[in-house]
């Protein structure tokens, strides 16, 4: 008994280990989701991009609507320059109505997103990144045939005033990698409604 | 005159007034609610905000723990993290839900040079609840309770 409980104890702190998604550094996985329009993404779709900006957001919290259009923002800044947004839904509808594919459909639309706004029905995708809450950003960069995290965090500082931000993270990042320097900070941490797991 | 006396006196000592009156704190003054008081009492911090959907559902479960400790070494504090501009949602909040457990709302700047500060392991997603003794951490949790979660987690402590 003694031994089952120790290994099932081995296993929930292994799984618990795993289950923290990606580092900086690590190799990111491709995915393919369904976007908006019905088709499928991958991010090898993507021949002339140099990186990602991957956000998982979604269409019901506070936060992602604060970031909304710095998120338009970064994709119109930088879309052109090989690092376009690719927006990612991780959040079980039924949980949360308003974050339902007709609803993601009807945002891109009324905001005229220029970037894929993709659903992660099975959750995977957010949990191999480790995406935690919404909106959380993962910066990657290609390297090869390899996607490398470069950063992990927050887009700024300041999520309730835009005028007020002093350090934009995300704009940092990928300013850096474009210019082959170092990534710093490469992860900061921000307030966000956590994702609604599928119980 | 008199009437002069009492409006100076509230706004001088806003505490005087009835209801749960909600404070706007620093990062460092937060801390001193809780982390760093160096006794005997179990202090349970939970970070929460009045559009967080799972945050909302959870108080009920700490209002109960609230009642059943009230006469023990238990403290309870909710966070708000609404911006300090909506403090007046967060008071209307409060005083609808009948809250009378402390309410701060932590005006604390940039989250990444604090969130840590909490708890390495916390991803900033809320809600999320942190519990002191003696002026040492001994609990933290991303995510949300239920009553018996809850009891659980404070009956651990308490002993």
């Amino acid at each position: 008994m003694k031994k089952v409980l120790f290994l099932s104890a081995a296993i929930i702190a292994f799984s618990s280990f795993t289950n923290t998604g990606y580092n900086v550094g690590d190799k990111a996985m491709n995915f393919s989701l369904k976007n908006i329009d019905g088709k499928m993404v991958s991010l090898t779709d993507y021949k002339e991009a140099k990186g990602f900006i991957v956000i998982f957001t979604c269409n019901h919290c506070p936060f992602a609507k604060a970031y909304e259009s710095r998120i338009i923002d970064l994709n119109t800044k930088y879309a052109s320059q090989g690092y376009p947004v690719i927006a990612i839904n991780p959040n079980d509808p039924t949980q949360v109505a308003e974050d339902s594919y007709g609803i993601m459909q009807a945002r891109a639309k009324a905001k005229n997103y220029q970037f894929p706004y993709l659903v992660d029905e099975t959750q995977q995708v957010a949990k191999a990144y480790g995406a935690a809450h919404t909106p959380h950003v993962f910066v990657l960069q290609k390297s090869g045939s390899d996607f490398v995290v470069k950063y992990i965090g927050a887009i700024d500082d300041n999520s309730d005033d835009p005028s007020a931000v002093k350090e934009k993270y995300v704009e940092n990042a990928v300013n850096n990698l474009l210019a082959g320097k170092p990534v710093n900070p490469s992860s900061t941490k921000a307030i966000g409604c956590g994702i609604k797991w599928k119980s | 005159m008199k009437k002069y006396k009492s409006v100076c006196l509230i706004a001088f000592f806003p505490f005087l007034l009835p209801g749960n009156k909600v404070t706007i704190v620093t990062f460092p003054e937060l801390q001193a609610y809780a982390a760093s008081k160096h006794n005997d009492t179990l202090y349970v911090v939970n970070f929460w905000a009045t559009w967080c959907e799972p945050c909302v559902k959870e108080l009920p479960a700490f209002q109960q723990e609230y009642k059943k400790y009230a006469s023990k070494k238990v403290k309870m504090i909710f966070v708000s993290l609404n911006a300090p501009r909506e403090i007046n949602t967060v008071q209307k909040f409060v005083d609808s839900k009948n809250l009378n457990i402390l309410v701060l709302l932590l005006n604390g700047g940039n989250p990444n040079n604090w969130i840590d500060k909490i708890d390495s392991s916390w991803s900033g997603a809320i809600p999320a609840t942190v519990m002191y003794k003696l002026g040492k951490k001994v609990y933290f949790r991303e995510g949300e309770f239920t009553s018996e979660t809850l009891e659980k987690a404070i009956q651990s402590k308490i002993k």
